[in-house]
Formats: C-alpha cells, sequence, structure tokens
C-alpha cells in the first residue's frame, strides 16, 4: 500500500513538473539557451521543404525557419530541420520535439482549439483543386458527375470532396490514396478520371508529369486552405517571435525592402516605418519581441522578402510555377496585410 | 549356359536402345513437371502467359535505362532522343545522383570514412561469429566492437563508450567476488545489478573525468543526421546482436521453476506480442517525451533500437521455447546426472541443441526485423525505402519518379535478407548430427 502511494505520488509528480517546466519557461528563452531553433517541417514536399542532394534543406517554408533563426540569432543557419509526418506533427510540437511547426498545415478551427496549437498567421494561401486529363473533355469541376476521383485518406481534402459534391448534387466514387506520389502514380495509369488536393500540390504534381499539356487543372477551388505556422497554446511571447517574423517579411516587399537593397535603405530610408522596421529608428521593437534591434534585418536578409522567397521556390519562374494569386500584396488585389509595425 | 548348345539361346546382350523420346530428356522432364495432367496444363500455361506477361511489359523499360542524368525531366528528353517519341525507361540518374543520400542520409560529408569504417569493422567482427574456421581470438574484438561502432557512428568522447563496457567488466568481477561467498544465485544477481548501478550512477561522471584528463574525441555526429541505410544496419544489426542474448533469457525464464521470473518473462513476452511494432515505436518517440523532464534529450535512434530490441527479443524467446521444449527429458537429467549447475547445464548441453533446433526461426526474426527498420519513418527517421525515397521524390529535379527508389532499396534488402537466408541453410547442414 505505502509502496504504490510512494509510485503513484513519484509519478504524478514527475508528469506535473514536467508539464509545469514545458509550460512554465518561455519557449524563447529555450531556443536562445539552446542556441539552436527546432523546426518542424515536412518529410517533403516540392517547393515548400525538400533535402537537396548535399543534404541541405531548401523551399518555402524552410526560408520561415531561416528567417526566424536570423531574427533570433542573427544566424539563419542555426536552425535543426526536423521532418515531420502527418500522423506526428501536432505530438511533434506538443511534447516539445520541435519549436514550431512550419509543414503546410491547414489552420482550422478545431487544430487551433481543440488540438491546443496557436496559428499565428498565414504564409500560404491555399485551397482544393481538380486536376483532370484533357482529352477528357471536361472544362469545369461541376462536370465531373459520376468520375472517379483518387484522393489522398485522412486529410481535410477528403471531407471537402464529400462538403462540395453533396452540396452541388452530384456523385462520385473515391479511390482511396496514402500518399501523393501514390497519387499521381493512380492517376496516371487511369485508376480515376480525376485527382484532387492542394492546387499548389497539383501544379507541382502536373509539372513533373512527362506530358503536362495533356492534363488541365479546372478553375474551381473548393475549400480554403489557409496554411501557415503554428507554436504551442499558452506561450504568446514565442507566439509573437514568429508572427511578426513572418509580418516583417510580408512588409519588406510591401515596403520594397529586398536582400540587395537592405542594407542601404537601413541607412538611407527616409520612411519612418521602414526605419523602425529595419531597426534605424529610436524605437527599439526588437526590445519589445526580446530580440536584437536588427531582428528584421536578419531576418530580410536570410532569404529575402516574402516575394523573393516566394519567386525563389514556387514561383512562375521555378518548375512548379505557382502564380501569386492570393497570395499577392493587398495592394495588388492579394491578402497579404501586415499589421503596422508601430 | 553357354555350355548346352542350343541354338534358340541367344548368346549376346542385344545394344541398348534408346528410351522412347517422351521418357527421356527434356520432354520426359516437362511430361512429368509440367503437363503430367489437364489441370497441370492449364497451371503452366497460365504460368507462363504470366511470366512472358511481365517479361514483356518489364523488360524494355528495363532496357531503356538512363544512368547519367541531372533531372527527371533530362532523363525523359534522353529516352526519347534515343528511343523516339513516347518511350519510357528507367531512370537510374537519380540513384547514381543520390547514391550517397541513400546510403549516408544526413551524415555529414567528410565523415563518410567513419560509417564505411565502421561497416568493415563490423564484417571483421561478424566474421568469427559466422564461420568457426577464423581464429577464436577474434572472438574478442567481436564482443568490444559494440562499442567501437558506436564510437566511430556518433563520434564524442571515446571514454563514454569505454565506461559502458567497464560495466560488463565490473558486473563479471563481482559475480566472481560473491560467487564463493554466497552461491550462484547471488552472484547472478550482483553480475545484473552493478553494471546497471554503474551506468546509471557512475559511468556518466568517470567518463567525464577521465575525459578531462585525457580528451580523445572525435567529432559527434547527431542521431538526426542519420539516415538512409546506415540506419536501417544500425538498427537491424544492433537489434540482431542484442535480441539474441535477451530472447535466450527470456526463454529461460519462461521455462523457470522461479515463480517471478517466470510471471515476469511470461508478462513480458506476451504483452510484447500483442503489441503492434508501430505502436511500441510512437511510444518511444512521443509519449516519453511527456515523462521525462523536458530538455531532457533521450536519443531518439537509441530509444527505437531499445523499443526494436525488446520486440525482436519476445519473438527470439518463443522460437528458442521451442527449440527447447523439443529437446527430450533425457538430455536435461543427463546433464544433472553428471552434476553440472543451471548455467553450465545450460551452456554445455540444452543451449547447443535448443538453438540449432530453433535456427530457421530465428533467422526468420532477424530477417523480420530487418525489414521492419523501415517502419521508423512513421517516427520521423529517414529510412531509405520511404524517408529518403520521399526527400528524393520532393525536390523539384526527381518529383514524379516512382519505381525507381523502391526497385533499388528492395534490391538491397533483398540482398542482405537472402543472404541471412542463405547463411542459415549453411549453418543448420553444418551442425546435422543426426542420420535422417
Amino acid at each position: 500500500m505505502k509502496k504504490s502511494v510512494f509510485l503513484g505520488t513519484l509519478a504524478a509528480t514527475t508528469l506535473f513538473a514536467g508539464m509545469a517546466l514545458a509550460q512554465g519557461t518561455s519557449t524563447l528563452d529555450t531556443v536562445k539557451a539552446r542556441g539552436e531553433l527546432n523546426c518542424g517541417v515536412n518529410t517533403g514536399l516540392v517547393g515548400f521543404a525538400a533535402p537537396d542532394a548535399n543534404g541541405n534543406w531548401q523551399g518555402f517554408d524552410v526560408a520561415l525557419c531561416k528567417a526566424v533563426a536570423a531574427a533570433i540569432f542573427g544566424d539563419a543557419s542555426k536552425v535543426v530541420y526536423i521532418p515531420t509526418t502527418s500522423a506526428d506533427r501536432f505530438e511533434q510540437l506538443t511534447s516539445g520535439k520541435i519549436d514550431f511547426l512550419i509543414r503546410n498545415t491547414t489552420w482550422t478551427f478545431s487544430r487551433d482549439t481543440d488540438l491546443k496549437m496557436d496559428f499565428v498567421g498565414v504564409n500560404y494561401y491555399d485551397g482544393q483543386g481538380f486536376m483532370v486529363r484533357k482529352d477528357l473533355g471536361v472544362s469545369s469541376a461541376k462536370e465531373l458527375n459520376g468520375a472517379t476521383i483518387c484522393i489522398q485518406t485522412g486529410t481535410t481534402t477528403e471531407l471537402n470532396l464529400a462538403d462540395y459534391f453533396k452540396a452541388n448534387n452530384l456523385t462520385y466514387t473515391a479511390v482511396p490514396v496514402e500518399t501523393n506520389a501514390e497519387g499521381e502514380q493512380q492517376y496516371l495509369a487511369g485508376a480515376c478520371d480525376a485527382y484532387t488536393t492542394d492546387a499548389s500540390g497539383l501544379a507541382a504534381t502536373r509539372a513533373a508529369f512527362a506530358d503536362p499539356d495533356n492534363h488541365i487543372i479546372l478553375p474551381e477551388i473548393i475549400s480554403k486552405e489557409p496554411l501557415g505556422p503554428a507554436v504551442r497554446h499558452g506561450d504568446s511571447a514565442w507566439g509573437d517571435v514568429i508572427r511578426w517574423t513572418m509580418n516583417a517579411l510580408i512588409a519588406a516587399e510591401e515596403f520594397g525592402i529586398t536582400s540587395a537593397n537592405i542594407d542601404e535603405l537601413a541607412t538611407s530610408s527616409q520612411n519612418p516605418e521602414v526605419q523602425r522596421l529595419l531597426g534605424s529608428s529610436t524605437d527599439n521593437l526588437g526590445a519589445m519581441l526580446g530580440l536584437d534591434a536588427g531582428w528584421a534585418k536578419n531576418a530580410i536578409k536570410a532569404s529575402g522578402n516574402y516575394g523573393e522567397i516566394f519567386a525563389a521556390t514556387i514561383g512562375e519562374s521555378t518548375p512548379i510555377g505557382l502564380a501569386r494569386g492570393l497570395n499577392a500584396q493587398w495592394t495588388q488585389g492579394g491578402l497579404l496585410y501586415t499589421p503596422p509595425f508601430r | 549356359m553357354n555350355t548346352s548348345n542350343s541354338t534358340f539361346v541367344r548368346t549376346e546382350m542385344l545394344p541398348q536402345k534408346a528410351p522412347p523420346i517422351t521418357e527421356a530428356g527434356a520432354v520426359k522432364w516437362m511430361r512429368e513437371n509440367l503437363f503430367s495432367s489437364p489441370l497441370n496444363v492449364l497451371l503452366t500455361v497460365l504460368g507462363v502467359g504470366a511470366v512472358a506477361y511481365l517479361v514483356l511489359h518489364i523488360a524494355p523499360w528495363l532496357s531503356r535505362s538512363v544512368w547519367n542524368a541531372a533531372s527527371l525531366t533530362e532523363c525523359r528528353q534522353i529516352i526519347e532522343a534515343r528511343y523516339g517519341e513516347g518511350a519510357t525507361g528507367a531512370c537510374w540518374a537519380v540513384i547514381r545522383e543520390r547514391w550517397p543520400q541513400y546510403l549516408f542520409g544526413f551524415y555529414p560529408q567528410h565523415l563518410y570514412w567513419r560509417p564505411v569504417l565502421a561497416f568493415v569493422l563490423l564484417c571483421v567482427a561478424v566474421a568469427p561469429v559466422l564461420f568457426d574456421k577464423l581464429p577464436r581470438k577474434m572472438l574478442w574484438f567481436s564482443l568490444i566492437y559494440p562499442a567501437v561502432g558506436f564510437w566511430l557512428l556518433w563520434g564524442g568522447s571515446v571514454w563514454v563508450p569505454v565506461a559502458a563496457l567497464a560495466g560488463f567488466a565490473i558486473g563479471y568481477v563481482a559475480a566472481q567476488v560473491v560467487k564463493p561467498l554466497a552461491g550462484t544465485i547471488l552472484a547472478t544477481i550482483a553480475a545484473v545489478v552493478t553494471p546497471v548501478l554503474w551506468w546509471l550512477f557512475l559511468a556518466g561522471p568517470a567518463a567525464d573525468a577521465v575525459h578531462s584528463v585525457l580528451p580523445i574525441a572525435l567529432e559527434s555526429v547527431r542521431s538526426r543526421e542519420f539516415g538512409g541505410f546506415i540506419l536501417a544496419f544500425t538498427i537491424g544489426f544492433t537489434g540482431i546482436a542484442f535480441s539474441l542474448p535477451l530472447g535466450v533469457m527470456l526463454a529461460l525464464g519462461r521455462q523457470s521453476d522461479m515463480f517471478i521470473v517466470n510471471k515476469l518473462s511470461v508478462g513480458f513476452i506476451e504483452f510484447i506480442r500483442g503489441v503492434p511494432l508501430i505502436t511500441l515505436l510512437f511510444t518511444a518517440s512521443l509519449l516519453l517525451n511527456y515523462f521525462l523532464p523536458p530538455g531532457t534529450d533521450f536519443d531518439i535512434i537509441l530509444r527505437v533500437i531499445i523499443m526494436v530490441v525488446l520486440f525482436a527479443a519476445a519473438y527470439i524467446a518463443e522460437v528458442i521455447r521451442g527449440g527447447l521444449a523439443a529437446l527430450p527429458r533425457g538430455q536435461y537429467e543427463a546433464a544433472d546426472a553428471l552434476g553440472l549447475d543451471y548455467w553450465k547445464a545450460q551452456r554445455l548441453i540444452i543451449m547447443p541443441q535448443a538453438l540449432k533446433i530453433s535456427i530457421p526461426g530465428i533467422v526468420s526474426t532477424f530477417i523480420g526485423l530487418f525489414k521492419d527498420t523501415t517502419l521508423v519513418v512513421f517516427v520521423g527517421l529517414l529510412d531509405p525505402l520511404k524517408g529518403i525515397t520521399d526527400a528524393v521524390r520532393a525536390s523539384t529535379d526527381w518529383k514524379g519518379i516512382y519505381w525507381e527508389p523502391y526497385i533499388f532499396v528492395g534490391t538491397i534488402f533483398f540482398i542482405f535478407c537472402f543472404g541471412m537466408s542463405r547463411y542459415s541453410m549453411y549453418l543448420e547442414s553444418k551442425l546435422k548430427t543426426d542420420h535422417r
């Protein structure tokens, strides 16, 4: 009896001590003390996160990891990339193995509330689309009545598809696939008439086909998939660091700050907001975040502003060839609209 | 017969005639093996048809292989240029370009010599275990190899593996000291408890202390940088090396008359066998983080290895228990009659026979274990089959490639598993002493 009480107490103490520590200390302090940022990325998604032949990670999401590391340490290389799967990504975050998650994760209500995550923003506005062979003679998703559709199981896309077809009074036969690579293979082998996933993924997939011209992506976007970085619930100071680093990259594009002219603008710009952003004014924004005055300057220098990152990793000049679309600045008709740096 | 002058008796043998065409050579073989009944004729036709279909579909694709290209698009262009519009072929250039990644994962490039050296030394260490013609003194190297291999792969201070090895020496010394004083059972307990205490409380500080006096270290490599076949081999071989002794212990524990030992062994074996390996891996990678204090960096590969060892040991224990059960009771009684104590009886009489019987089952478990190393992809480690392949496919150069990486990785796995299987057959025939 005594022994079991003792053991129970010991277990409970350890557990609560662990939880208290996990939530008590700020992630920013932990990261600073560690000297490295543990960044949870995709195990591999074209354009967003992938290691090259030498093992260096590159991509749209990876660039944000680099920017955050640069904002904290002034050195974009102080990142440990931890590949996460769609099955274990949230566990990796809540258990503290990664400091923040940037893995094409859709910001949804239940993930934000029930799963105890905090999404700090949206770095890519995506949506679900359809790809079909041109000789199918279909020009709109509404004509897909009775079609067989390849769909990845266990994703939000599966639910969106059911919703969309139900709302439009159409029927379909689902061909479940496990991964994108398998989906491509099934679609090419003719196992399904249409393949549906995020529009960015469809574009990348189509670009890799031997005959991309024989396939078209239908104009309908049937869901909202705002992809963004997430942190643990209850550490707002750390969430602020990620959010404002991302905002700094977006604002830099808005103000025309690029990796080429940033040093020049830091000294010569007459725009007070640019001065504040780049730490050349007397308002020390960095200190309010717990960072150096040059935090945003370092973050932008890491891989350029939002537009530069987009163009280099997934933009129209790359094989993936995504247009800016919703991800343009608000001044260009897009949704990128960062709060003022003041 | 020749003495009687009967003219109707043939005096010389007729020359042998060739057998009928249906009873000789290839035709006979085919009649007997392929067309012996209507059902067999049907099955033969279907079988040949299936093989021909596969060969006709795969052979052209394989024959149009491309080995030198920088991207899938370039591969396709080369194939079209060589074989005409619309031709498809295998693009092995991806393996060529990502070869280091498949072998070493993200292991630092300037340190590739270390895993290579570790692999060569592994062969040296395994050779005397596999072939008893080699000098027995080589076994000493096999015994210290785990520490050498660990040091080469992960680097860091040399004194950490040395301190770990010292634990075994301490256990041995403790057993020798206790045995004349308090008997075999207490000596066994001392042999287990003292090294565990040493590893838990003293090994770390001792290694640090010696390191501060005499720093010998290799550049350390983190577990996150492991990937590809180096990861599969590390987990696979460590699992194989440690699960066999643990499995033997568990099998003996399950046979034991001692209540606690018996029930603990049964409980352990049944629990582990009742749970899928994936569950254990998820427990190792995620659940433990909630219980350990934050900041504890309990190496992920070590955790996976522990789980794989426990998993395989439970299966091996049952395989060996089968071998033990197959031994006639007389063998145990003979050992008792000779006055051997428990460990001597096991070592000299029981185990050699039980293990011999269990070889096919043990090797099957090993092969299964080696292939199961690919499951680590689910805990975010980059196994060669899916982890590295997905990473390769995620580059813009190689997106869209599908079969080639799977075929390549499958071939490598086949070579090793087939090797293990052939070795077990060799060992069985060598150890065969009965005259069935």
